[in-house]
């Protein structure tokens, strides 16, 4: 087996397992919870004028949440199979369909955020991991700091502020338009660029401080090419792999600055699901987010591979 | 930091020249509201649907809660009150191009009524087509019928909008705008239907946005990004009214900041202790420093906007924290060391379920623990979920509970206040109190068609709650709006039955 393919065969079988215990896990947590499940799922289809415990009676004989758990839990797993994730119990829509539309946006935000953080932190990481100790570098550490500290809804209303209501360049939230996407992923964007700049400025400054750095610019390579062709590679692999985790995080973990947009997300999604104890609509979302990190995973296994000479061999 | 802002500034440049500029756009209005659209059933989503004008009911409401013909022209009942007829209009099409007909009507009400909603309320047997009516047939006389079917649960789309097994698969109704994209939860754009049936709207399309965050949506209503926001935060509603463009309307609705008391605790369950807690409240207080509205304190259960069921005549609820422990004192409580009321070596404690979805109300919670420790009550607070309350009220654990309830669901309440405190009391209402008299009274204003025997026994009904007090009254809500400063004809409908899009207008 090469080992590439070797390494499509794990994360293949890590999905696998993944799917099984995700949905294994998110059931008995649901199960878990203090509680009745009928009276929740009542609250989230008709909400509190409505919802009554003669509505959470008609609730629980609509959907057999008296059927033992085992049968109940059997019955998710017999239709994953068949790669049916069911419906909601609250919308009645099919889950797939629905998490196609959050996760769409989730990973809209996500790219978006991660390039606005790409753009903003690689040049200032590779200026001040050149000239570590500098002004620039010491006022890079402050701001960072200072971006890092405050809340990301409080950077998203104070974005909302200057540039939807003041300039009035940019819509304060919504979404179904390019212009909707800024402001949340220049949210999101600075945030992470407040700590990714400092990643890379580290694993610059610690490649120019390398001997290998120090014999290419002896054996005579101009300091551009000597920064293109050995710094920026190995500075690259560390700060891909923590921008995938940046990557992972922000899919599942922005459902503030989701809420403060109105912007649809599958951690918005998750978070309603789980108030609802909608438990099939917690187990295809809590799936597909175990199974984007084994997708994350390999992708950037296979980017490493792409940019790290060593792991070809 | 230069660099990040340098970023976002040329971002933000280069989008908007992709964007069509904002706000310019005056021939659709955009409304901002918190209620996501769950689903496309109309027994979740309906509200939705009724609001933005896409679906209608059978009977319309003005806004004054005055019932008006909606999709039925007009409605009679049988001499035995037990068999309503409604007689549907003619030329009504649905936004598939489909004829609305009895048989449509009769499916969307009997798939209404097998549902939780209102339709539960009233004693129904069947519902039937009979030519081009509809027919209601009931086990018992319930005069408050038409108001019923005026809910957003009763709504009537097409029967393409279900499949083969009865799921809900598009939303198509017959009202003057349709559905051109909808993107749940939080997402809706109608347009003008052509072929409406009544007057035409003034403006071709209207967007909706279910943001959850009070904040964002006053931002909204400030940058002109919505025209139309419901549900201000005090914070947000204070700044809009000096925001040029924007105009705000607080409106009386009929909801109500309630307290429900578990009558079969022993601490609860004299008449005098009620009346203590009440007396304990300092309602005023609550309604200028959390809700903001001074004069929005509750005098008495039913809210002015309620009409007949608000009486102007009768003696308000007061704080008076000194007779609130003479009450106690009178029931042989005495106050502990700590201050805290002691009668037979049990102390007065009690236990209070609210929960967060509308903020306020854990505020209230607050206020009403440092309240009723002023005359001798140790109140602790959870704050969880609301299905606690009715769980709570049926296993008997619940002490008291605090809650928002809505008596303008459907125009006429007595479908709502029977079941709060009719007969066995209800889930949001009365708890362990039974008052045979009210009860006997509410099933006779239910049935009787006799307007003078319905305005006495709301009268004798009002004034037992006020005696009584199953549940007390804290503050009435106010339905906060921003408004577009230049957009005409919008009504705004305490019964948030309708976001009034259909007669709204852009000045020139």
């Amino acid at each position: 087996m090469t080992g590439l393919t070797r390494a499509f065969a794990v994360r293949l079988l890590q999905a696998a397992l993944v799917a099984l215990v995700v949905g294994a896990i998110s059931f008995a947590m649901m199960q878990a919870l203090p509680g009745d499940a009928a009276f929740r799922i009542a609250a989230g289809r008709y909400g509190y004028d409505l919802m009554d415990a003669a509505s959470a009676a008609a609730v629980r004989q609509e959907l057999g949440l008296d059927r033992p758990l085992a049968v109940q839990l059997g019955a998710w797993l017999a239709a994953l199979a068949r790669l049916d994730l069911g419906v909601s119990l609250v919308s009645g829509g099919s889950i797939s369909g629905e998490i196609a539309h959050q996760l769409g946006h989730s990973l809209q935000l996500a790219f978006g955020a991660i390039l606005v953080s790409i753009l903003v932190a690689v040049p200032v990481g590779v200026v001040t991991g050149l000239h570590p100790g500098s002004l620039a570098d010491r006022l890079s550490l402050g701001v960072s700091a200072l971006l890092r500290a405050v809340p990301a809804f409080a950077l998203g209303v104070v974005l909302m502020l200057v540039f939807a209501v003041e300039l009035r360049l940019l819509p304060v939230a919504g979404h179904g338009a390019f212009g909707h996407l800024v402001l949340p992923a220049v949210t999101l964007g600075i945030g992470l660029a407040a700590v990714s700049s400092r990643v890379i400025r580290d694993c610059v400054a610690q490649a120019v401080a390398s001997d290998w750095y120090q014999f290419a610019r002896t054996k005579g390579l101009a300091r551009s090419v000597a920064l293109r062709r050995h710094t920026l590679p190995n500075a690259a692999v560390p700060v891909l792999t923590y921008v995938a985790v940046q990557l992972a995080y922000l899919v599942e973990g922005v459902v503030v600055v989701e809420s403060v947009f109105a912007w649809p997300g599958i951690g918005h999604a998750l978070v309603h699901a789980i108030f609802d104890r909608d438990i099939p609509m917690v187990q295809g979302t809590a799936l597909t987010l175990g199974l984007l990190y084994v997708a994350l995973n390999l992708g950037v296994d296979l980017a490493c591979r792409a940019i790290d000479p060593r792991t070809r061999a | 930091m230069f660099l990040s802002r340098c970023a976002a500034i040329l971002l933000a440049l280069s989008v908007s020249i992709f964007t069509p500029a904002l706000g310019v756009d005056r021939t659709t209005v955009s409304v901002a509201a918190p209620w996501e659209i769950k689903s496309l059933d109309p027994s979740v989503s309906g509200f939705a649907f009724q609001r933005m004008q896409v679906m209608e009911t059978l009977v319309d409401a003005d806004a004054n809660g005055v019932l008006r013909p909606g999709l039925a022209r007009a409605w009679e009942v049988s001499a035995d009150g037990l068999a309503w007829r409604f007689v549907l209009r003619d030329g009504v099409t649905f936004h598939d191009g489909s004829v609305l007909r009895p048989e449509a009507a009769v499916a969307a009400l009997v798939r209404a009524a097998g549902k939780p909603g209102v339709l539960g309320k009233a004693p129904i047997d069947r519902i039937f087509a009979d030519g081009g009516a509809v027919v209601v047939a009931l086990r018992a006389p319930f005069a408050a019928l038409p108001s019923l079917l005026a809910h957003s649960t009763t709504v009537i789309p097409a029967p393409e909008a279900f499949d083969g097994e009865g799921k809900p698969v598009a939303a198509i109704g017959t009202g003057p705008f349709r559905v051109d994209t909808l993107s749940p939860p939080q997402r809706m754009v109608v347009v003008r239907f052509e072929d409406y049936w009544g007057d035409k709207p003034g403006i071709e399309g209207a967007s909706y946005l279910a943001a959850s965050r009070a904040e964002t949506r006053a931002l909204l209503a400030e940058s002109g990004d919505a025209d139309l926001v419901f549900t201000l935060d005090p914070a947000g509603y204070a700044r809009l009214a000096t925001v040029e463009g924007v105009a705000t309307t607080a409106v009386p609705i009929p909801r109500v900041v309630t307290l429900k008391l578990n009558a079969g605790h022993p601490f609860l369950s004299a008449p005098e202790a009620r009346r203590a807690l009440s007396l304990a409240i300092d309602r005023a207080g609550i309604a200028a420093g959390i809700t903001r509205f001074p004069e929005s304190g509750a005098t008495q259960l039913f809210p002015p906007a309620l009409g007949a069921w608000h009486q102007a005549g009768l003696a308000p609820l007061v704080h008076d924290p000194n007779e609130a422990k003479r009450l106690l004192e009178g029931l042989g409580w005495a106050a502990g060391d700590d201050g805290i009321l002691v009668r037979a070596g049990e102390r007065f404690t009690l236990l209070l379920r609210t929960f967060p979805d509308r903020p306020e109300l854990p505020l209230i919670a607050a206020a009403l623990q440092a309240q009723w420790r002023a005359v001798g009550i140790e109140l602790e607070v959870s704050v969880s979920s609301y299905t606690e309350i009715p769980a709570g009220h049926q296993d008997g654990s619940l002490h008291v509970a605090l809650y928002a309830r809505n008596y303008g669901l459907t125009p006429d309440p007595i479908g709502t206040v029977l079941a709060d405190f009719g007969s066995g009391g209800g889930d949001w209402g009365a708890m362990g109190w039974e008052n045979a008299e009210v009860a006997a009274r509410l099933d006779e204003i239910a049935a009787t068609a006799d307007e003078s025997a319905r305005v006495r026994g709301i009268s004798e009904v009002v004034e037992a709650l006020q005696r009584e007090l199953p549940v007390i009254p804290v503050v009435w809500y106010q339905h906060t709006v921003a408004i577009a400063a230049d957009l005409d004809g919008v009504v705004v409908d305490p019964l948030e039955r309708n976001y009034g899009l259909s007669r709204a207008s852009w000045k020139d």
